[in-house]
């Protein structure tokens, strides 16, 4: 059995919160220079230069990448061997999120519903909790900016309509979005499970670093398709035209109920921050 | 194509000489506003009252910056999606708005409202609030200071970089680039 101490979580997400706003992944990086020299328009080249410029001026002077500091989600792994001490572990980490926004300058974006009054830290984080084996604890921030967010859909296709409706769905999301969620994107796609597992697998999806293969051969070669479709849409970076509309599709899969076939399509701008932090 | 430096406030001139596609660099005092801002902007129009700043001529950017750090005149400072803020655009642009910077597609009715009293939608690079606040000098709340990230700022702005997205001739970049490159 591991122990956990509460205040080393408050301590850990704070400095995850900061470092995921700060700081963009190598990943992230590496895709946009590779798509600087595949962008035909001129107009996307300059895009792609500003966006690497952007990352390094807010690395080193710690202002963040994007105003939008987004939603802070948490997908945590807690092994069954682990134990928090102190606290509870969705207090530690909002309390780690409170901190974070707040010393590293994050724009505070959650508020009521209906009255929009804002609630002054970023919380409620929303927090996934899965319990794996082991005596580890996983927690990994994704801030979800709330322009792409806005452009995601759930939908519950017909058995019939196939995999040659899943892909006209996801094609149509992404024309439909156009320069909205800040091309170029990176676009998670959850297929099957229920209403609820397609969206939490279509969001898991965008953790997953860029530039990586599928393992399900099945689905890498989905993706290789739905990313030339994207492509050819001709949004371009922030929707000036172009040929990089799209940095990666990456697709989970789960099994569904014999009457459903649930489609989640979660958009990231390309913005694609995530940090992790293990105990 | 070689960027075209203009000042604020803009005159009707200015605006008819730019075109969808334009890049422009520009200097002077901007205001930012986003969701909120705008419904009680919408809101004072409606009831007939003054408005807490003059936007004859202004230039709106929809921006909700992060808090700026000690000794800097302001966070990151990128665009916001424009479309939420198309509910209430076309009354701001006939009390004078002449320029609105975002990112994202705007309605028809918005589209429209800028033909007839001749003003401009331009976009700012979005995800790029860091660069961005490079070109911000100084940054002021002027009004609705308890709405935080979504008060209503002045910005002193130095060679702020956008790119016209519908001009006052009905044109509209996004449109055009997706016919020049789809396939």
């Amino acid at each position: 059995m591991k122990t956990v101490k509460y205040s080393d979580i408050v301590e850990g997400v704070k400095k995850i919160c900061m470092d995921a706003n700060f700081d963009l992944g190598d990943d992230v990086l590496e895709s946009f220079k590779k798509s600087r020299d595949i962008e035909e328009s001129q107009a996307g080249k300059d895009i792609f230069d500003q966006l690497l410029a952007n990352a390094v001026i807010a690395k080193k002077e710690k202002i963040a990448l994007c105003q939008d500091t987004g939603f802070s989600v948490f997908f945590v792994e807690l092994g069954d061997d682990v134990k928090i001490s102190g606290g509870n572990l969705i207090e530690a980490i909002n309390d780690g999120v409170r901190a974070g926004y707040s010393e590293g300058y994050l724009r505070k974006s959650i508020c009521h519903p209906f009255t929009r009054k804002n609630t002054g830290d970023n919380t409620p984080a929303i927090i996934h909790v899965d319990l794996v084996k082991g005596d580890s604890l996983k927690i990994t921030i994704a801030p979800k900016g709330g322009g792409s967010e806005n452009m995601s859909r759930v939908t519950m296709l017909l058995p019939s309509d196939g995999i040659d409706g899943v892909k006209d769905y996801v094609v149509n999301r992404v024309r439909e979005s156009g320069a909205n969620p800040c091309p170029p994107i990176i676009v998670g796609v959850g297929i099957g499970g229920t209403f609820e597992k397609a969206a939490m697998i279509a969001k898991k999806a965008l953790l997953r670093p860029i530039g990586s293969i599928n393992p399900n051969p099945e689905l890498a070669v989905l993706e290789e398709d739905l990313l030339k479709r994207i492509n050819n849409l001709g949004i371009g970076p922030q929707g000036f035209g172009g040929r990089i509309t799209a940095l990666a599709v990456h697709v989970e899969m789960h099994p569904c109920h014999i009457a459903s076939l649930p489609l989640a399509v979660n958009i990231n701008c390309h913005s694609s921050r995530h940090k992790e932090i293990i105990f | 194509m070689a960027e075209i430096k203009i000042t604020t406030p803009l005159t009707d001139e200015v605006v008819m000489k730019l075109k969808s596609g334009d890049k422009v660099l520009i200097t002077g005092i901007i205001y930012t506003g986003r969701d909120s801002a705008h419904k009680r902007l919408s809101d004072l129009i409606d009831k007939g009252e003054k408005l807490p700043v003059d936007l004859n001529g202004q230039i709106i950017y929809f921006v909700g910056p992060t808090p700026a750090r000690p000794g800097m005149a302001v966070g990151s400072a990128g665009p916001t999606t424009s479309e939420r803020m198309d509910a209430y655009s076309p009354k701001l642009i006939k009390m004078g708005l002449k320029g609105m910077i975002g990112k994202g597609g705007r309605s028809k009715q918005v589209i429209d409202a800028m033909i007839e009293h001749k003003a401009l939608y331009m976009a700012a690079t979005g995800g790029a609030g860091a660069l961005i606040s490079k070109c911000i000098k100084s940054s002021e709340v002027v009004a609705y200071e308890d709405l935080g990230p979504e008060a209503i700022r002045k910005m002193e702005v130095v060679d702020f970089p956008a790119i016209i997205i519908n001009d006052a001739f009905g044109n509209d970049l996004y449109m055009e680039g997706v016919k020049k490159y789809s396939r």
